[in-house]
């Protein structure tokens, strides 16, 4: 897509606030005093795993639940009392909603019954063109693919111009070969419209692939709201660490400022680590390298108990030997399993990739 | 070009839902509220009023009460009640199973004529099958040699009834029997299960509560009504008779009130105990079901196929009598065909004004209720606000189901007919008859249009309010179109019902504004059996003429509508 031409097709941006919002189902916490603030055109991900409250937020946000209690803001705007009506928001559902009985073109038409013909009609057109479906407008949306029935759909949440762009798990829909083209066709059409974006998903991969910034949620709070790289490598919490991506956890015991104490390890820290005296020290599976050629800190002894196979890397089952029965999770490279060799194997702990939660 | 591509927001948003959207929402609702509790609340209400107050002459209050239960008199109408309502429904339940069985899990040629036939009894009111019968069976009757004493009494009741409430003990069953998991059915013949032991244990339990719900339904429609007793009862006195005797012949409303309550009690227990068995059932299929397909065994065909053949037969006999009863000149002496009794010229029953006020009685019925009903529940499933209203109009909703028609009729006249009522000037006036029809029938129609809607995205309401369309545009562009075959469904099953009522109608007509149904009653009560046999068949072709157009018309929408219904993706 040409972007000169797709900048003018929605209103510049505008951001979006959440302050304090909370919202109960009966004994049920969905929302406990959420705040969230999205930039103008920034993709902000909800994150997490189901009943986290994500899609309650979602639905605060579109004025489909009302939250009980906080505020939401669409630029100045103090929406949070609105009807879904005088929101000024575009959706797309999970189901994309389309409505069966209208063609393509009519779903694509149904919120510009304001204007004149002719507008509608050419805002229409525009509307097909960026998403790519120019032959389809007499088609009906079940004579279409998942994938083209999407794209109407967000062409249909666009086409009045809306000031935010909501998406509920818009992928869980379809297949997953198509999934990672259409994430990042969503994402370029996103970021050339320059819309601000609220995105739910419970899936990671998507979330990373597509985020400016991620929301974590877990039980109804914002677990944390950062960068996907940030979330990956700094996660805040041991949800958050524990929800994205694989770990390793190692409970340990403060022995002194620099070092912990794991089993019958001495395991030096980084110098951020913090002070807590006990807690479990957490480090992902790349970030341990296997008989490394060069002498590194946090040097153990450990045998190998699996090795598993996943194209282009392994994962690989471990306990060290002063720890036995934790089994702990190292990946690396295919290419080097020749250079790995027996079931006795040293492991390094780089203290800059431990994290520690008390 | 850009610029004016931009959709400037206009102004000031409005802070609240606009104002049509809120006139449709909360207008239709309170509207719906009225009309069920103008209806369906007062006049039920008016009953145990009328019943408990000890006005004189009236035959009410406690006193009054307690001798109406204690006398032989009542005991003797309770017994006779029962054994006909007990008797009806051990015969039609299994029938109708076995019918409802042939049609869903064999594979008998010509399915759709014998469902067809199998609904005749719905076209025509209770009255039918008994005149019928008559001619059959009664004292000149062309079978009178088949039987050892005539038929006016129990057996006659049994007959007249079990024809008259078969096609609503079969609906209920085809229903149960439509859905069933093949997966089931593989796993037993894996494991060497008889065809009788999977029926045992797959079949049996998915369908017992269906069983139960049919013999309740047939039970309660027996003891309700009194349009087949009062043509082949004979000296053999039901309490739905002796209710109505009470009302329109003695004006003792206190006694008729008081019946009525009694014939309320099986609807309201077999009422309770359906949704507790509900309850308790929970989901009978899973998403993941595979649909059952009968495999082709002659023997079994071949026995099913005769039972479904007798019963086709012996409904063609009971309606096909009725029809050319209805057009011989003088049973049983001149059996010449004319169509003088189509004339009611000796008649005071209403005649031709009686078969146009039931046309439009029936028309103002079915389209003014479908229209209210559908949009009624649309407002109760597709909006989420008004949490309490809504509540209160779903229950409101399911009540008409536990009310017989006779008891309603009775609240009408006792609510209506109260002292200072300022809608006393409805009473007597077209426009009651078509409010209690809508709302004797509310509660099936409520539910064939509930399930309908269920089938919708749930989403389409919350797309719609997104793009700023209001609520009333969508309803009418994409819920009634996507819903029209069911809404045709709804106009067709009131068209029908209020062609064919007499049980609450027969309160409350005046002379301008006498029905059909009732004139068939009436014409009956005076000795013309020739011109109730020829309304009746006037109404049976009117009823079947109107259904048959419906279903084509619905044919040729779904026709006209298979672009989009065939790839619809199912939600």
């Amino acid at each position: 897509m040409n972007s000169t031409n797709t900048a003018t097709l929605t209103q510049p941006g505008v951001p979006m606030r959440v302050r304090n919002v909370s919202k109960r189902f009966g004994a049920f916490k969905a929302l406990d005093n959420v705040s969230l603030e999205v930039a103008a055109g920034e993709l902000v991900c909800l994150l997490g795993p189901s009943g986290c409250g994500k899609t309650t937020l979602l639905r605060c946000i579109a004025g489909l639940e009302r939250q009980d209690d906080g505020h939401l803001y669409l630029g100045d705007r103090d929406v949070s009392e609105l009807a879904p009506q005088a929101r000024d928001y575009g959706i797309l559902f999970q189901s994309y909603a389309l409505f069966p009985n209208l063609t393509v073109e009519a779903n694509i038409a149904y919120g510009l019954a304001g204007r004149n013909r002719d507008g509608a009609r050419k805002r229409v057109v525009q509307m097909l063109e960026l998403v790519g479906l120019t032959d389809s407008e007499k088609k009906f949306p079940g004579q279409l693919s998942g994938g083209q029935q999407q794209r109407v759909a967000l062409a249909r949440a666009l086409a009045p111009a809306p000031s935010l762009l909501l998406l509920d798990e818009p992928m869980s829909a379809l297949d997953a070969r198509v999934r990672e083209h259409l994430c990042t066709h969503l994402r370029q059409l996103q970021r050339s419209l320059g819309i601000t974006t609220l995105m739910v998903t419970h899936n990671q991969d998507e979330a990373m692939l597509m985020a400016d910034r991620i929301a974590v949620m877990n039980n109804g709070k914002v677990e944390q709201y950062a960068t996907p790289q940030d979330i990956y490598d700094k996660p805040a919490t041991p949800f958050v660490a524990e929800f994205v991506g694989q770990g390793n956890w190692l409970p340990f015991q403060r022995n002194s400022d620099s070092h912990a104490q794991v089993g019958g390890l001495s395991i030096r820290l980084a110098a951020d680590a913090g002070r807590a005296a006990s807690g479990r020290l957490f480090c992902r599976p790349e970030a341990i390298s296997v008989n490394p050629v060069l002498h590194q800190e946090n040097l153990f002894a450990a045998r190998v108990r699996e090795i598993t196979f996943l194209g282009n890397r392994c994962r690989m089952r471990f306990e060290l030997n002063q720890l036995p029965g934790h089994a702990l999770t190292a990946e690396v490279g295919t290419h080097e399993l020749p250079r790995l060799g027996a079931q006795d194997i040293f492991v390094a702990l780089p203290p800059s990739s431990l994290q520690v939660f008390a | 070009m850009a610029a004016h591509m931009a959709l400037p927001l206009t102004g000031k948003q409005s802070a609240q839902v606009p104002l049509g959207d809120r006139i449709f929402v909360l207008g239709g609702k309170l509207f719906l509220l009225l009309l069920l509790g103008v209806a369906v609340l007062m006049p039920l209400l008016a009953i145990f009023w009328r019943g408990f107050s000890a006005e004189g002459g009236q035959g009410g209050g406690w006193v009054a009460a307690r001798e109406l239960v204690t006398s032989d008199n009542f005991h003797w109408l309770v017994g006779n009640s029962l054994n006909v309502s007990l008797s009806v429904a051990a015969i039609v339940v299994p029938l109708a199973y076995l019918f409802a069985y042939a049609l869903q899990r064999t594979l008998i040629p010509g399915k759709r004529i014998w469902r067809g036939l199998s609904l005749l009894p719905l076209m025509a009111p209770s009255m039918l099958p008994g005149i019928a019968l008559v001619y059959l069976f009664g004292n000149q009757g062309v079978l009178r040699g088949l039987v050892a004493d005539n038929i006016y009494g129990f057996w006659g009741i049994v007959l007249g009834e079990a024809i008259y409430t078969f096609p609503h003990a079969l609906m209920i069953l085809l229903s149960a029997l439509s859905l069933a998991d093949a997966r089931l059915f593989d796993a037993a013949s894996s494991m060497g299960a008889s065809p009788f032991k999977a029926f045992r244990s797959i079949t049996w339990p998915g369908t017992r509560q269906a069983v139960f719900a049919a013999f309740c339904l047939v039970f309660t429609l027996t003891i309700t009504d009194f349009g087949v007793p009062v043509v082949v009862g004979g000296d053999y006195q039901v309490l739905a008779l002796e209710a109505y005797k009470a009302v329109v012949g003695q004006q003792q409303f206190g006694r008729g009130a008081l019946i009525g309550m009694v014939l309320l009690l099986p609807a309201l227990f077999s009422f309770g105990v359906d949704a507790w068995l509900r309850r308790q059932h929970g989901d009978a299929m899973s998403g993941r079901a595979q649909v059952f397909k009968p495999l082709s065994s002659k023997g079994r065909d071949g026995c099913y196929l005769a039972i479904v053949l007798l019963i086709c037969a012996a409904l063609l006999l009971v309606f096909g009598m009725a029809v050319y009863s209805s057009l011989v000149k003088f049973w049983p002496y001149n059996l010449s065909l004319s169509l003088n009794h189509y004339q009611f010229s000796d008649t005071a029953g209403g005649g031709w004004l009686a078969y146009r006020n039931s046309v439009t009685m029936a028309l103002c019925t079915a389209l003014i209720g479908s229209a209210v009903i559908f949009t009624g529940a649309y407002l109760m499933e597709k909006t989420n606000g008004q949490k309490r209203l809504n509540l209160a109009l779903r229950m409101l909703s399911f009540v008409p189901m536990a009310v017989p028609g006779l008891v309603l009729g009775l609240g009408y006249v006792f609510f209506f007919n109260l002292p200072g009522n300022p809608l006393h000037v409805f009473y007597g006036t077209m426009t009651l008859l078509v409010v209690c029809t809508i709302a004797h029938y509310l509660t099936t129609a409520h539910m064939t249009a509930t399930t309908a809607l269920r089938q919708l995205d749930s989403e389409f309401e919350a797309a719609a309010l997104s793009l700023k369309a209001p609520l009333y545009r969508h309803y009418w562009r994409v819920t009634l179109p996507i819903c029209l075959p069911a809404l045709l469904d709804i106009v067709r099953y009131l068209f029908v019902s209020a062609m064919t009522t007499v049980s609450a109608a027969i309160f409350l007509y005046s002379p301008d504004t006498i029905l059909a149904a009732v004139a068939v009653l009436n014409m009956d009560d005076a000795g013309n059996v020739g011109g109730a046999a020829a309304m009746s068949t006037l109404i049976l072709f009117t009823s079947a003429g109107v259904s048959l157009l419906l279903a084509w018309a619905s044919r040729g929408v779904l026709r006209r509508s298979q672009a989009w219904r065939q790839g619809a993706p199912a939600q």
